[in-house]
């Protein structure tokens, strides 16, 4: 069995390198920044006005944030439910990478709550208020972190030699992925159904109605596909380990599937609505779109044949640029095409930016711990073949 | 698994679809309809004189405090609803503005606060029902020590109404609640209370129809009388003369209808109000919800295919983990 050369293993080595510590400094800026931010309140450190009442903390860490950590999502949908088991390798690494996205997306939100201490009110029946879009992410992001910590148990289970647990839980495992399918299906969606409420307020090129919550599932699968290519060459990279561009390579052609399908219903959907002409305009808004669909369309070139796949440099690039495109998508729809009438205008202060960035450091330099003290990457040694 | 376990979680399963199927809501939401005592406004903005008596009355009973915005900051004035501000009236102006309630060379005042939606984006956006429309009167309400401060329902608001206290570290949503904390005691909205020439007026929603049914069959110059106050209240009214109005009321079926309502001789574009459709956001994003998760049926029901699926392609991870003892 395949699996068993590519079980994962720690890779060990020290923690302390110019990396983890530029990473470390970052992140403690944004704790930094954070302790004022609740001691004066988010005015103190952020550019929300009521114009733009959300801004990057919402549209960038936890929306893009949670896509941005569909790898496991992505990963074990093809894996367990297309039962593609040769991919099997790159499950835990993205499982990993999407239990911090994740973790983090969900904890990033209380920065933003102007009233934090209340946040409990979600999940506590006379509060809860099921109609809201809102009640839904919230509860379906947080039982997946919790479902994310379950699967991802084995690794430290192994780690500290619980073998009877470890077991046990492996017996009832398929139940929590199922969950862990089903749980992101859902609130990827509603991330994107969260727009149809602002009606009007939302510029016509993002205006999908009912069709959002299928645009932001399509990109986050293809978003969490993305960024597995992405990590996997960064690991090979960073850790001076052979390029997986094997399995990475007919990975990318489910990819090219993915991608052609989201961009036949986001032009069709363009052209049904009538919306298409405001692409033609001379303003912002038209000109962040054609980036939105240029970041789209570009990889269709790079992974087009199987040549282009089998280049490892290629598909690093299309990865990328097909984040940057759900990156685009996504915040177009929640800042650029957001309308809410004139005299309002956005762009992040320094802080906001610094607490995003520093999120990030902390989500790498999590990853960097927990794979060198975890059995997380594939082993390296028994897979010369 | 045997034949038995088969047939007993088979009933499980189907005992769970039957209770899904029961509570399941009725999937497509129409926009909602008007509660049976609805309480709301009138602004006629051709009788507003823009005196902002309305804007010191609200702060005053509200418990809001001042803005300035001039160099000598001597009294309040705010330019905005604000986190400070529940209503302001603010004045359109055009070319010399020789005649007040013309579009060309003229000005008009406009009102603005909360429009007590029939069917809000506010109540519906709210994960933790802290914006509530009350069943009866349909004011919209909010309640502090119920909300998280995400400010979806400032993001929702088609009006732009509800704002927030960006400055504070135990901030809140501030807007128009229609004075229900005066109702107890007897009183009404403080701004239709204090109104001089009656340009805000409280009452019932069909109090409201009516009134502007009557002005609006009226012949422009026509002598006539605007009540002050409260509708269907103490008679403060007094003679005045028909204005000429645009063929438009603000809040008739603007998103399913609003509790506030409006008259103006200017077209509402002009005076800050955006055209909406007739049916409410809200309802388009319940019934997109309800469709996808009503009564969880749905999910069960794609939760249990994967669970099957899953079952059969998962290989228990341990067996792989122990071989490297």
């Amino acid at each position: 069995m395949a699996d068993y050369a590519h079980a994962p293993r720690p890779l060990g080595g020290s923690l302390v390198t110019p990396v983890t510590l530029l990473l470390g400094v970052l992140a403690a800026i944004a704790g930094v920044i954070l302790l004022y931010r609740f001691i004066y309140g988010l005015g103190a450190v952020t550019n929300l006005s009521d114009g733009y009442p959300w801004g990057i903390w919402i549209a960038y860490d936890v929306v893009v944030g949670s896509a941005l950590a569909c790898g496991g999502y992505s990963m074990a949908l093809l894996v367990y439910i297309f039962n593609k088991g040769e991919y099997h390798p790159l499950v835990r690494p993205a499982l990993l990478a999407s239990l911090f996205g994740y973790t983090l997306a969900g904890a990033s939100v209380i920065f933003d709550l102007g009233r934090w201490w209340n946040v409990w009110h979600i999940f506590w029946p006379g509060y809860a208020q099921v109609n809201s879009v809102m009640f839904e992410v919230a509860v379906c992001i947080s039982i997946y972190i919790l479902v994310m910590w379950i699967e991802f148990s084995p690794a430290f289970l192994e780690k500290f030699g619980m073998r009877n647990a470890q077991r046990k839980l492996g017996k009832v495992l398929f139940f929590f992925i199922a969950l862990g399918v089903l749980l992101p299906s859902m609130h990827q969606s509603s991330l994107g159904s969260l727009l149809v409420i602002f009606g009007q307020q939302i510029h016509p090129l993002w205006r999908s109605g009912w069709l959002l919550p299928v645009l932001y599932l399509t990109t986050a699968i293809l978003l969490g596909f993305a960024v597995v290519v992405f990590e996997a060459t960064l690991s090979s990279i960073g850790f001076r380990r052979p390029l997986e561009t094997k399995v990475l390579a007919p990975l990318s052609k489910i990819m090219y599937g993915l991608l052609v399908v989201y961009l036949v219903i986001r032009v069709l959907d363009l052209v049904f609505r009538g919306a298409l002409g405001a692409a033609f305009t001379a303003s912002w808004e038209a000109f962040w779109f054609w980036v939105e669909m240029a970041c789209f369309v570009a990889p269709l070139a790079l992974m087009s044949s199987a040549r282009a796949r089998n280049s490892a440099a290629k598909l690093f690039i299309a990865a990328l640029l097909l984040m940057l495109g759900g990156f685009m998508l996504r915040i177009n729809g929640f800042l650029v095409g957001y309308m809410t009438g004139e005299g309002w205008h956005y762009f992040p202060s320094l802080p906001e930016l610094m607490v995003t960035i520093g999120l990030i450091a902390f989500e790498i330099l999590a990853y960097i711990v927990i794979v060198k003290k975890f059995p997380v990457l594939p082993a390296v040694q028994p897979a010369t073949r | 698994m045997d034949r038995r376990t088969f047939f007993k979680s088979s009933l499980a399963g189907g005992a769970a679809l039957a209770v899904g199927a029961a509570s399941c809501p009725a999937q497509a939401r129409g926009t909602n309809t008007l509660p049976p005592e609805a309480l709301g406004l009138l602004f006629d903005s051709t009788l507003c004189v823009g005196c902002k008596a309305c804007v010191a009355a609200c702060k005053e009973v509200n418990g809001m405090p001042v803005e300035n915005f001039t160099k000598d900051a001597y009294w309040d004035t705010p330019l905005d609803l604000s986190g400070k501000t529940l209503n302001v009236i603010k004045v359109y102006r055009d070319g010399d503005m020789a005649a007040k309630d013309r579009e060309e060379n003229g000005f008009a005042f406009i009102k603005k606060s909360c429009m007590h939606c029939v069917d809000p984006s506010c109540v519906s956006a709210c994960p933790v029902s802290a914006m509530r429309k009350d069943a009866k009167t349909g004011i919209v309400t909010y309640d502090k020590d119920a909300c998280i401060g995400c400010r979806y329902c400032v993001a929702a608001c088609p009006f732009g109404v509800p704002r927030f206290t960006y400055d504070s570290a135990t901030p809140q949503i501030s807007k128009c609640q229609l004075c229900v904390h005066r109702h107890k005691d007897g009183k009404y909205a403080a701004c239709a209370e204090v109104c001089p020439t009656g340009a805000t007026l409280y009452g019932t929603v069909a109090d409201i129809r009516k009134e502007i049914a009557r002005r609006r069959a009226l012949k422009p110059g026509e002598q006539t009388s605007f009540p002050r106050g409260k509708l269907g209240g103490k008679d403060q009214s007094y003679p005045g003369v028909a204005a000429k109005y645009i063929d438009h009321v603000y809040g008739e079926t603007e998103f399913g209808g609003t509790q506030m309502m409006m008259l103006s001789g200017v077209s509402f574009q002009k005076l800050g109000y955006s055209n909406l459709p007739p049916n409410s956001d809200a309802a388009s994003s319940e019934t997109l919800q309800h469709t996808l998760y009503g009564g969880l049926i749905a999910p069960i029901v794609v939760l249990g295919a994967l669970t099957f699926i899953a079952k059969r392609n998962v290989k228990p991870d341990n067996e792989e983990g122990g071989n490297h003892g």
